[in-house]
């Protein structure tokens, strides 16, 4: 029984895929040519649907640089946070100006292994400070003064179960779209309707509604209806069955789960478990608790110690002893994950051994499928800083989703813009992204460009088709429009384009092809 | 109706029999309550949050801040007089929304001629416009006591097929909601829709129909004891049924009018011969156009001078009211001294519910939040709960299309208003022992959760007719508490609204972990005093907004919430 239900899961995955590309598999040609993608771009996409995306909620606002130390900024953050700052000595360090924490020294593990993308100062413009704001701006990929009610998530779920929840469960999606351990859903699953995932309390042992502590009702009448109900609740969970049956089917391989005191930990050796047990689910979202470091973040007899090393020993842990499972359990090709955090930390330390409210910060992906390695430079620290001053952002955070969209889950064209409501430049996060973007059937493409990185100029390389609007225009890792190359009507034929950085900071930039309603990218990068 | 028909459809509970949750959980055997000491006197204790959101509880469809304080501004009995105060009102009737209907839109229907291709869009204008003002937020318990006659003395809107006469018969209960127990079941008798719906138009000298003479002596009124021997049920027997039916020959209805008349012609004039059960009581048979009247005042009078009558009915009363099982202590302490006071005042129920409502037993811990929601204290209880305002009678077509919506919730959730699923009522009310287990099962579980999640998401509930959505102000909602600012307060305040136990510390935390996600309690201050600061900019009420609707939505999800 358990074997067939494996046995089915792919063409199962094969169908959802299906559905969420908009393009049937077999027969489907024309559909797929709708979108600009070859048949086998198509499979690629569906094939992409296997893939889970695990997010790590580091709740609080976690301190970006007492995280991932840049060491070239020791002598300015020094004089900023003397009294928390990990001294130099004691970083593990990943490239001469780059170090972590000394209590993730898993993840420099993992970053030796290709296995680890650090992308550095992620936020969004006109930071909010208020926990609650920007959790719902991350959750929802809103602008910062754009109020959405649904979470990007959530949009994306959308796409791949539409008319959800009217006929779901079913045959052949048994599985929730979406599984977060915990209580209440965040708005980071919500669709439109309705919130596209289930929350469970427990992942490890009960798939019940019912949080531990609840099960001792009164002995009174009340208490007597009270028992009744909530065992109806744990018998109604309306995806109890598939869940228990996942558990049911699959143990934890790995050795490295830390026995006890490791919340996030547990978490994650039930989301292990759940995949291992055929679960389709594509998303899991678990949740660290207590970044909100404002006092006594480190010891001051030893600031490798402290509330913050001992979150960060939770996290290195948990996820070394999720990817080893992973491994064991053959799942490393199929599962990402990422973190996400409201907002960093200020970079001037307060007199209680903490931080206050911040802006960007590192984020971290991690799986076997990365591209691996730091995205961005190392965040510049003044000589003198004020309470007032941040982490200024590098990388828009919707550029990590629509990297993680567009690249490990396949969501290409309408789907993608519904989800992020608008484009955002993919960054290489992925190690081999799912689309191809070389395979076209049309003849049109725009060629990586040549010398890449580049530090004076670069020339772009692109064919056209037929007579269309052509742009070739270059934006920045925000998203925002830096160059116009090329704006006019093209003949069919090849051509090409010199851009001149000029003006251009140090970044990851992306040159954009569109002719007429579709779009080809590369990424670059300008260097000093 | 047949009694036939009536076994078929009670038959769905088989569908509830093959739920297997349902068959593992719900009571195999009636639970041991334990003896409750206290008995009618008064209740003597502090008239505080926990007791006066009792008593509002179980004579309302749920009950806002604002029910509570004007509870709490009262004392104790002066409480109870208040809510059982049901002034006479004579509402608009229900109007036509159907354009088809020769009843001009906007008019009422109630006196047009019968046209039985609207039935069905006059039936559900019956339903929502009863809805509308059953939801209507009355401090009073009248439209709990409308829901109690329907479901004593139940008929199907779907049996009876002419909805002048389901209008006609609603208005009898609602008219009579706080009236006289004997008076009504007298008019009952001879109402037209129960003629239609248990036979009484065929009930005739040469072709007598025994539907009704059973059902009201079965379920209306002296109800049905141990079958002690073959067709002697104790208080009635076979013969009873027999004579009972011979009796109400002749009436039937009259569709032109519409009305009931009495027929001389088709009644049995001979003497009619009751059982032992009656003190083998002899109606004289009678002839004229009076017979009918004569011979039914004699026949209520026979069946209310047993002591059982007043008795079965404040069973019907308790199970209704205060709690499912009633041992020997609650019949001798409660439902006896009930009994005789309802005897005692001529059958009116006003003064026994006074008794029962301001009784030290009604207040006894051991009968609060023991009953489970039904689908109407779920459905209109939470929207009066949680403040949503509905649409008032000045644009009826989307007034009844909203209701409409609401009545099918309620009716999904297995309590749809005029059509219980059989003459003995929502069997919540006697299928022992599972009793208000019932309302709860593997389908109607999710649905109460989707309907009360829908109702506290910022898109809210929606209404496809008319684009329009109900949705909670969690702001207003939490503005009601003492201090919103403080988690705590927040949070256990709101608890007492929404729960009719209290919960522990521990479910209070995880409330407001769940709201918090485990941030320290002064972050929702900053966050609510931010608000405060700047009410009207939208980057400050959304993050306030979200977690109240996170605390509000879980708060539903509980299974507390589904006690009342």
């Amino acid at each position: 029984m358990l074997n067939g239900r494996n046995g089915m899961d792919r063409r199962r995955f094969l169908k959802i895929g299906a559905s969420a590309a908009a393009v049937p598999l077999a027969g489907g040609s024309m559909a797929a040519q709708a979108f600009g993608m070859s048949p086998l771009d198509a499979l690629a996409a569906s094939a992409a649907n296997d893939r889970v995306l695990v997010v790590v909620r580091l709740d609080g606002g976690n301190d970006g640089l007492n995280t991932v130390l840049p060491l070239d900024q020791y002598a300015n953050l020094a004089k900023a946070r003397a009294n928390i700052l990990i001294p130099e000595a004691k970083a593990v360090k990943l490239t001469a100006a780059t170090g972590l924490h000394p209590a993730l020294g898993g993840f420099a593990k993992l970053y030796a292994d290709g296995k680890l993308q650090i992308i550095q100062s992620v936020g969004y413009p006109s930071h909010n400070q208020s926990h609650f704001r920007s959790t719902d701006i991350w959750f929802s990929a809103s602008e910062y003064n754009q109020i959405l009610s649904t979470g990007w998530l959530g949009r994306y779920l959308e796409t791949v179960y539409p008319g959800y929840p009217d006929g779901f469960p079913s045959k052949d999606f048994p599985d929730p779209p979406a599984i977060q351990i915990g209580s209440s859903l965040y708005t980071l699953l919500q669709g439109e309707n309705v919130p596209m995932g289930m929350a469970v309390a427990n992942a490890t042992s009960i798939y019940s509604l019912v949080p531990a502590g609840f099960d001792t009702a009164p002995k009174t009448p009340a208490g007597h209806e009270l028992t009744f109900i909530r065992q109806m609740f744990t018998e109604t969970q309306k995806y109890g069955e598939s869940i228990k049956k996942a558990l049911a089917a699959a143990a934890n391989k790995s050795a490295l789960y830390p026995a006890t005191g490791n919340t996030l930990s547990d978490q994650l050796k039930g989301v292990a478990r759940l995949i291992a047990g055929g679960m389709q689910t594509k998303i899991y979202v678990v949740t660290l608790r207590g970044f909100d470091t404002h006092a006594n973040q480190v010891l001051a007899a030893d600031v490798a110690t402290g509330a913050h090393a001992l979150l960060l020993t939770k996290l290195n842990d948990a996820i070394v002893a999720f990817q080893d499972d992973l491994r064991l359990l053959g799942l490393e090709n199929r599962v990402i994950g990422m973190t996400m955090s409201e907002f960093g930390r200020r970079i001037l330390s307060n007199a209680s051994l903490g931080t206050d409210h911040g802006t960007s910060a590192p984020l971290f992906v991690w799986g076997d499928p990365v591209a691996g390695g730091i995205l961005g430079t190392n965040p510049v620290i003044p000589a003198t800083v004020t309470v007032k001053d941040n982490v200024p952002m590098q990388y828009d955070y919707r550029s990590v989703y629509s990297s993680i969209l567009k690249d490990w889950l396949g969501v290409t064209g309408a789907d993608l813009t519904k989800v992020l409501l608008k484009d955002f430049p993919a960054l290489p996060i992925v190690g081999t992204p799912i689309l191809q973007r070389a395979s076209n059937p049309s003849g049109a493409d725009l060629e990586q460009n040549f010398p890449n990185p580049f530090r004076e100029a670069t020339t772009l390389r692109y064919r056209v088709d037929a007579g269309e609007r052509v742009r070739l225009r270059v934006f920045d890792s925000r998203g925002g429009l830096v160059r116009v190359v090329v704006d006019g009507f093209h003949a069919a034929g090849s051509y090409a384009r010199t851009l001149e950085a000029g003006a251009l900071r140090p970044g990851i930039y992306f040159c954009r092809l569109e002719i007429g309603g579709r779009t080809w990218q590369r990424p670059m990068e300008v260097m000093r | 109706m047949d009694r036939r028909i009536t076994l078929a459809k009670a038959s769905g509970s088989a569908a509830l029999a093959r739920d297997p949750a349902f068959a593992r959980y719900a009571n195999a055997v009636l639970p041991k309550r334990g003896a409750v000491a206290a008995g009618l006197e008064p209740f003597a204790g502090a008239w505080d949050k926990r007791h006066a959101s009792h008593l509002l509880r179980r004579t309302l469809f749920g009950f806002s801040k604002a029910d509570l304080d004007k509870a709490l501004s009262l004392n104790s009995s002066n409480c109870v007089d208040a809510l059982l105060t049901v002034p006479d009102e004579t509402p608009a009737p229900p109007i036509s929304t159907d354009v088809n209907d020769p009843t001009p839109a906007g008019t009422t229907w109630t006196v047009s001629a019968y046209d039985g291709n609207y039935n069905g869009t006059r039936q559900r204008s019956l339903q929502n416009w009863w809805m509308a003002l059953a939801m209507r937020g009355e401090f009073s318990i009248r439209e709990k006591m409308i829901l109690f006659w329907h479901n004593h003395l139940a008929t199907e809107l779907d049996v009876v097929g002419d909805p002048r006469y389901a209008w006609l018969h609603h208005s009898l209960l609602r008219k009579s909601a706080m009236g006289n127990f004997k008076e009504l079941v007298r008019q009952i008798t001879v109402d037209p829709a129960m003629l239609q719906y248990l036979n009484g138009d065929s009930n005739t000298n040469t072709s007598p129909n025994e539907n009704y003479g059973r059902e009201l002596q079965e379920l209306f009124t002296v109800g049905k004891g141990p079958e002690v021997s073959a067709g002697n049920y104790t208080n009635y027997t076979e013969e009873d049924v027999k004579a009972a039916a011979r009796v109400l020959t002749g009436w039937r209805d009259v569709r032109d009018t519409p009305t009931a008349e009495f027929q001389d012609k088709r009644h049995d004039v001979k003497d009619k011969v009751f059982s032992s059960a009656y003190g083998n009581t002899v109606i004289a048979g009678r002839t004229g156009p009076d017979a009918g009247t004569l011979e039914l005042d004699d026949l209520i009078a026979m069946i209310f001078a047993q002591a059982e009558t007043a008795r079965y009915f404040c069973r019907k009363l308790y199970r209704f009211f205060v709690y499912y099982e009633i041992d020997a202590t609650v019949e001798a302490n409660i439902i006896v001294p009930l009994a005789d006071q309802l005897v005692k005042a001529g059958f009116a129920v006003k003064p026994v519910l006074a008794t029962l409502f301001k009784s030290a037993h009604f207040h006894d811990a051991h009968n609060q939040g023991c009953q489970i929601k039904t689908p109407m204290d779920i459905v209109a209880g939470a929207v009066r709960q949680l403040g949503i305002p509905l649409p008032d009678g000045s644009d009826p077509a989307r007034q009844y299309a909203l209701m409409a919506n609401l009545v099918g919730e309620a009716g999904r959730m297995q309590l749809e208003i005029g059509n219980p699923p059989n003459v003995a009522g929502w069997s919540a009310y006697y299928q022992s022992p599972v009793f208000y287990e019932v309302w709860i099962n593997s389908d109607t579980l999710p649905r109460r959760v989707q309907f009360t999640d829908k109702l506290a998401s910022a898109k809210g509930l929606g209404f496809y007719t008319d684009k329009s959505f109900l949705s909670v102000d969690v702001l207003a909602l939490a503005k009601a508490t003492s201090a919103p600012g403080l988690v705590n307060t927040l949070v256990s305040e709101l608890a007492q609204i929404f729960y009719p136990i209290t919960l522990t510390d521990v479910q209070l935390k995880y409330l407001k972990d769940v709201m918090l996600n485990g941030l320290p309690d002064y972050e929702w201050g900053v966050e609510w005093d931010d608000y405060v600061a700047a009410p009207a900019d939208p980057l400050k009420i959304k993050p306030v907004e979200t977690l109240l609707r996170s605390l509000i939505t879980e708060m539903m999800q509980m299974a507390e919430y589904q006690l009342c």
